[in-house]
Formats: C-alpha cells, structure tokens, sequence
C-alpha cells in the first residue's frame, strides 16, 4: 500500500540546513496497523507530513497504492489526499461552527457527493463511531473524546486507502484514549490500513507493529502481539 | 464558472456566512451604509432636479423681460436722461429681425413697478389690483389656468375691443362670495364695468403673475387708458435650443436702433433674462447630482474596502480551518472560489439592502415634502445608476475579495494546521 525508498528531507533555516529524515526504506502493506514512535525531534511529524501530501520529499520515492507521488501542485495534491487519505490530528481540528455531521460530510463535500448522499453517509460514519445522537451537535457540545471520534468518522467518511493519525491521543486522557485506540483497532479489523504516530508507549503496543524513529533513521521495526484496548475501557 | 451554480458551493457559502453572524452583519453594514448613501444622495438631487423642472414648468425655460428706461449717454443729437418708451411697432420689427424669438407678447401694465393700482368694485366690495393688458400670446409664454368654465383673453377680444376682465383668485375671493359664480358677472375697474370671463389660477412654484393680476385684452386697455402705441415691456420666449444671453444682446441692440439710444449704453433697456437665471438652477441641480455620484460612489469603495478588510482578518482568524479544508481534499481553486464568492453575495446583498433602505429613505422625504413649496418631487434614481452601482459592486467585491482568497491559497496546508 505504502513504499517508500530512500526518503530524505531537510529543511532550511537560515544559512543552516536540517537533515530531518535521512534515508528512510520501508513499506506498509494493505490492512496495516503501524505505530511510528520517536521523541519529538526524531522526524515522525515530517514523515507523517509527507506520507500526507502535505510536504514534499526532497529526494527517494514514495508510491501510494501503486501511484507514485511525485512532483505534485498543490491542486493535484489535494485530489489525491481526498481520494487516498484520511487525516486525523492531535488537536481535532474540527470546523467549529459546523455541526459533527456538516464535519463528517465536508470530506465528501469536495468529493462532490450530492448534499443528501452526503448526509446519510455522514450518518452512517457517525453510527459507527457512536456518536449518532450528537450529530446536530456543535464541537464546543462534545467532549475531547467525542471530538477525536467525530474527527475519525470524518477521515473514514471519505473511504480513503490509508488513514494518517498524528497523535490522535495526545490531548486526551488516558482513558479517552483507549477509547479512541478501541475505535482505530476496530476500523484496522475491517481491513483498513492505518497509520498512527504516538510517542506513548502502550497506544504504540496497540498497533501491530511500530517503527522506531530516531534521528531522522528507523532504528527499529518490529511486529508486535496486539494489545486490545477493549479491556481498558 | 460553473461552479456559480453548483447548489452545493452555495450550500456551503451560506453555511459559513450564516454561522458566523456577528461577522456577516459587521462586514455588510459598510457596503449597506455606502450603497444607501449613494440611492439616498442621488435620489434627493434628482428629486430636487425635478422640484426645479415643475417649478418653472409653467413659464417657458427660455424667456425674458426687456423694459424701457431713460438713456445715460447722450446721442444722435438727444441730451442724457431721456425717457425712452416701447412702442407697438417694436414687436414686428424684433420679431423680423430676430429670428431666434418663438412668441413676443407686449403688455401694459399698472399696479405694477411703483404704479397705483386700479380700484376695483363689485356691489359692497372693492379692492386694489394690477391691471395687464394683455395679447392672447401671453399665454404660450407663461402659462395660465383657468378655472372651469372660464378663458383667457381671445383674438376676438382684442379685435372688438371687448371689455372683458381675468382675474385673479384673490380678486375673486375679495370681491365674490364664496359659492358665487363670478364668470359672467360684472365688476367696476376705475369707472368703467368688466364682464368676468375666467378667473386664473396661482400655479405652483415660479409665476410671473401674482393672484391680485387682472387681465384685459391690449386694445381696450389702450382705448381706456389713452395710452396709444406705448408698451409697459416685452415678453420674450426665444427657441429652445437657443443663446438665450445672445437673443437678449440682439433685442436690446436692435431697440437701441430703433429709439436712437447709444450702442454703449447698458442702461437705456432693462431686462431680466429667465433663462439665463434657470440655467443657473439647473447648472447648480446638475453639479449636485454629480457631487451626489462621487460621493455616494466613493462611500460605495469605502464599504467594499472595508469587506475586504474583515475577508481579511477572517482569513487569518480562519487559517486552520481553510488549511483543514485543504488537508480534507479542497483545491486552492475551490478555498479561492469560496472566498471570493463569499465577499461577492456580502457586497451584493448588503447593496440590495442598502438599496432597499435608501429607496425607502426617499419615499419617506417624498411623503413629507409634498405640498410644500420646497423644490422637491418624485425622488428616483435611474435605474442604469443603480445597476451600475450593482456591477461596480460585484467588480469590486471580487477583487477584494481575491486579496484574502490568495492570502488563504498562499499558506501552505501544513503551516495553517500548525498553527495554534
């Protein structure tokens, strides 16, 4: 689903240039359940930037899905994050004056599904992430849980082929959490390939396999016995 | 363009508007204010620019007065101070010579210009008027009504000399009771009795003539009088499409010719040129109609100004949701479309508004001047003005609005969701 070749990417500032990512070798194949794990500085940010088309690479490939991504506009580039991927972010990133369900549907909006397929639809991914009954709700009327769970309905409204995570446990509590962990192992049950970047050891152990980013270099890559949030909740 | 009539996009554009109330309605009051200053401004000077038509819609735009007074220069053998006369012969000979001249209507008057009035009788009443005497004429120059079942002077009455008398609405209320019937009747003007054949109403706005004025047809009045040729002065009305200021050069010149008066001298003839006067209205009503565009056009760009101003500021405060937009799938095309549509259906419905309000505002000032003598009547703005304020208006929102749309396009995805 994923390859990527011999990824580098550094930064410019000022006269000074930032090797970020230095050669990075690896793939994700379909129905996936990746953690990228790494202190903060390691290059999990940016790579998780590029996996998402919203940085480029400075040198190497990266294909997606066998359509290699390379050279793209900034039009082309948002063709392909709303076919190919869904996103979910540490802060949300919810549209605040627009009810869960208007959220879970914007995705689909730019999809040009028509406003009442768009609707059902938005429904439907709300069903599932049981959230349902909140759908005329406001962001400011749920709860960081709740929020993070309308976040992912709305990544999974657009069918994407690989869901980005970026630290989609980083404001909750604990136990919100593994809430929000339940849900994503879930979704990864029903074949999804998703990738999830956490410096939290056990949201890491959840996924089924982590890679270990340090310095800009994987510096390991294991597959690892699932932990199943369930039991926490 | 299709993208105009996606229902969809506008879905979305009345979503982000409507949700953000406080916004929408701050960035409409300025285009609301300026586009209603503007019918507001524009409608009065066209409503007082119509006061000024009807107000001299009952004399002709294009006339004027020339009386005799006494040389101040002596020549051709005549010494200074000498009284000069009009004479019924001046009228054919200006009327040959200057061909610029429609209608030219002699009259005699007094009550007027120092003279005693004429003492007037009926039965126990009486009073003190002017008497004109008058050609039928006068009328195409200042135009008379006259109540039902009344006329003004005819051919007939000049011809036969009748002793016919036009009066006034105050000479009727003087001298006739109320529900009396006064045409028909016999009044005493100094000694001799008139038969009344119309009573002419006070037109509204300019009048040559008071409603105390008496008229008499020319030939009687001379008969009566003694007065033979003479001339009290001349009424003028000159083609439309003429120098009025010219017309008034040639007949004074020409007079000097005729009554051996100096070419130089500028105080033998007097006049008072009522073109001359109106086109100065009108020049004034004009410059105020114009005055009323830039300004209300300049208030109009303040107001857009201002939209992109707060399309701005949103823009900023709206940094991460538009980066979240990107991230989601939207194309910069699709973030700059919204944002300029945006600010267009602002600036075109705060103009509907505004428009709707200053039309409004002048049928309100309407309502109150009417009745009154102030100049002032049918306030309307054309409506190619309004549509090409509609037009500057989208013009302008578009290109505001593209400053805050490239703004939105130029921050990269990344950055905007970044930002906290």
């Amino acid at each position: 689903m994923i390859e990527i070749k011999d990824l580098h990417k550094s930064y410019k500032m000022g006269n000074n240039k930032l090797h970020v990512l230095k050669g990075l070798n690896f793939s994700i194949a379909e129905g996936e359940l990746v953690a990228i794990m790494g202190s903060s500085g390691s290059g999990k940010s940016t790579l998780l930037n590029i996996l998402g088309m919203l940085d480029e690479l400075d040198e190497g490939s990266y294909t997606l899905d066998g359509v290699p991504i390379k050279n793209l506009n900034e039009t082309k580039a948002a063709q392909y994050r709303n076919k190919f991927l869904g996103f979910v972010f540490q802060s949300f990133n919810l549209i605040n004056y627009k009810s869960a369900m208007e959220n879970v549907a914007l995705p689909l909006y730019y999809q040009k599904v028509p406003r009442k397929e768009r609707e059902e639809k938005a429904l439907k991914y709300l069903g599932q992430v049981g959230l349902k009954e909140w759908a005329d709700h406001l962001p400011n009327e749920l709860s960081g849980g709740q929020k993070q769970r309308v976040a992912i309905a709305r990544a999974m409204a657009a069918e994407p082929k690989v869901l980005l995570a970026d630290e989609p446990t980083g404001a909750l509590d604990s136990k919100t959490s593994y809430e929000v962990m339940d849900l994503i192992q879930k979704i990864n049950d029903n074949g999804n390939t998703i990738l999830v970047v956490t410096h939290e050891e056990d949201i890491a152990h959840m996924c089924k396999r982590i890679v270990h980013l340090k310095d800009g270099v994987i510096v390991e890559d294991k597959m690892v016995e699932q932990v199943r949030a369930e039991q926490y909740v | 363009m299709r993208f105009l009539f996606d229902r969809n996009v506008w879905q979305e554009i009345f979503g982000s508007i409507g949700k953000n109330k406080t916004r929408t309605i701050i960035t409409v009051i300025g285009v609301l204010w300026g586009i209603f200053i503007y019918i507001a401004l524009s409608g009065a000077a066209k409503g007082l620019d119509n006061g000024f038509d009807k107000a001299f819609k009952t004399v002709a735009m294009n006339s004027m007065f020339v009386w005799a007074q006494s040389s101040s220069i002596p020549y051709d053998g005549f010494k200074t101070g000498r009284q000069l006369q009009l004479k019924l012969g001046d009228v054919e000979t200006l009327k040959n010579r200057v061909p610029e001249i429609q209608y030219i209507a002699p009259r005699i008057t007094q009550g007027q210009f120092g003279s005693e009035p004429v003492y007037t009788v009926k039965g126990q009443k009486s009073g003190s008027y002017t008497l004109n005497g008058d050609y039928p004429i006068y009328t195409k120059i200042s135009t008379k009504q006259i109540f039902d079942g009344g006329r003004f002077i005819n051919q007939e009455d000049i011809d036969q000399a009748r002793k016919v008398i036009v009066i006034g609405e105050r000479v009727q209320q003087e001298l006739f009771k109320k529900d009396e019937n006064p045409v028909g009747q016999y009044i005493r003007v100094g000694d001799i009795y008139f038969q009344v054949i119309g009573i002419h109403k006070l037109a509204q706005g300019v009048s040559f003539d008071s409603d105390s004025a008496m008229f008499i047809p020319f030939s009687t009045y001379r008969k009566l009088y003694n007065t033979g040729d003479d001339v009290g002065y001349l009424c003028i009305a000159a083609f439309d499409d003429v120098d009025v200021i010219q017309v008034e050069k040639d007949v004074k010149s020409i007079l000097k010719g005729i009554h051996r008066v100096s070419p130089d001298d500028e105080r033998a003839f007097g006049s008072f040129n009522l073109g001359e006067a109106f086109g100065k209205v009108m020049g004034f009503a004009d410059g105020l109609t114009f005055m009323s565009l830039i300004v209300g056009i300049a208030t109009i760009l303040a107001g857009v100004i201002g939209i992109g101003n707060i399309l701005l500021i949103s823009v900023k405060e709206r940094t991460k949701e538009l980066g979240v937009r990107r991230a989601l799938g939207a194309t910069p095309a699709e973030v700059r479309n919204q944002i300029v549509l945006e600010s267009v259906f602002l600036t075109v419905l705060a103009g509907i508004i505004g428009i709707i309000l200053g039309a409004g505002l002048l049928a309100l000032i309407n309502k109150f001047t009417q009745d009154t003598d102030f100049p002032y009547t049918n306030p309307t703005v054309p409506i190619p003005y309004v549509f090409g304020a509609l037009i500057i208006m989208v013009v302008l929102g578009t290109l505001i609005g593209l400053i805050p749309a490239q703004r939105a396009v130029s921050i990269k995805p990344i950055d905007a969701l970044r930002e906290e």
